[in-house]
């Protein structure tokens, strides 16, 4: 089961924890895999460990020919793109009463509007070959909210429904479009959190944990392989039981 | 009939599976030929494929009927 050899699977964000992760999962499953970020550096060195069956496609995700280009490198390093995930992201908190029109317009063009411009353009292999994943790194707070992050939560949320929308468009052709939706999990953005925030924090969680880089990888490949070929339009929360949706 | 018609009609009929004599050139794909949205999509990249050319969003929208789709690519054809 879950087995992903002979198909190319392109990450975005890959040189981010949990796009580390899906890429090594995906990988580690038999998928050849297109790396995908803004710092070419991680992307090489992930590269490197994983060996054969791996390529580095750099991409700046806030200009929108990128996009379309980052599909285009993408299919000519591997010859087609059978799995998409729109795994980066960034923040650019604030309260929304002082929030910058520019800090609104980053986030929801990197977290929304790059995520349709690539899934637009990944659209047309899978429709010919009919079969293909999209799948969506969303986000907890794209369902809950959170204060401080009216512009990334938007853009979250704005994920699911686009999700929905294309997976009632495409669902005819065997392509599906899911997302994963992440609740706390322990990356090198939560490292900075003091002992006292960390027990404040995993109070919160029925698990009593943070979750791993793994934990969202696992769901990603479930979501990849032909075994979820009857999910689509779905979001699977990963959250050690925080919110129950 | 040019070669080009053919092998529009041709497309046609391989794609949405419907009887020869239905695809005539006024017919429409939506209203006589039973296409949707995405078949008419599909259709145009088909079209893009056998003739080798690009057909820009703006022109693949008023792409409606077999003559239109001839037209084009009597029109475009380097």
């Amino acid at each position: 089961m879950f087995d992903l050899s002979g198909k190319c699977a392109l990450v975005t964000g890959a040189s981010g924890d949990i796009g580390n992760a899906i890429a090594k999962a995906l990988h580690a499953r038999g998928a050849t895999v297109a790396l995908s970020g803004t710092r070419t550096e991680p992307l090489e060195k992930l590269k490197a460990e994983l060996g054969e069956r791996a390529f580095v496609t750099p991409a700046n995700l806030s200009d929108m020919d990128s996009c379309v280009q980052l599909i285009k490198d993408a299919e000519a390093a591997m010859g087609q793109i059978d799995i998409l995930v729109n795994n980066a992201g960034l923040t650019r908190d604030g309260l929304a009463m002082r929030m910058k029109e520019e800090d609104w317009d980053t986030v929801i063009n990197v977290n929304l509007k790059a995520a349709f411009k690539l899934s637009q353009a990944v659209l047309r292999g899978m429709m010919k070959r009919k079969t293909g994943r999209i799948i969506g790194i969303t986000s907890i707070v794209g369902v809950t909210g959170n204060p401080g992050q009216a512009n990334y939560c938007a853009s979250k949320a704005g994920m699911i429904g686009m999700s929905k929308s294309l997976a009632q468009e495409v669902a005819s052709r065997g392509i599906t479009v899911n997302c994963v939706a992440p609740g706390f999990i322990a990356t090198a953005m939560t490292d900075v959190l003091d002992d006292a925030q960390h027990e404040k924090l995993n109070a919160s969680i029925p698990a009593g944990r943070m979750g791993s880089v793994d934990d969202i990888a696992g769901a990603v490949v479930y979501l990849a392989s032909d075994e979820a070929s009857y999910m689509t339009g779905q979001t699977l929360h990963v959250n050690g039981g925080m919110a129950m949706i | 009939m040019s070669d080009v018609a053919d092998r529009v009609k041709k497309i046609v009929i391989d794609h949405l599976g419907v009887d020869e004599a239905k695809v005539t050139e006024t017919a429409s794909f939506i209203d006589d030929l039973g296409a949707d949205s995405l078949d008419t999509v599909e259709l145009v990249m088909a079209f893009e494929e056998e003739f080798g050319c690009e057909i820009p969003d703006d022109a693949a929208e008023k792409i409606q009927t077999v003559k239109n789709a001839i037209d084009f690519i009597e029109a475009n054809q380097g």
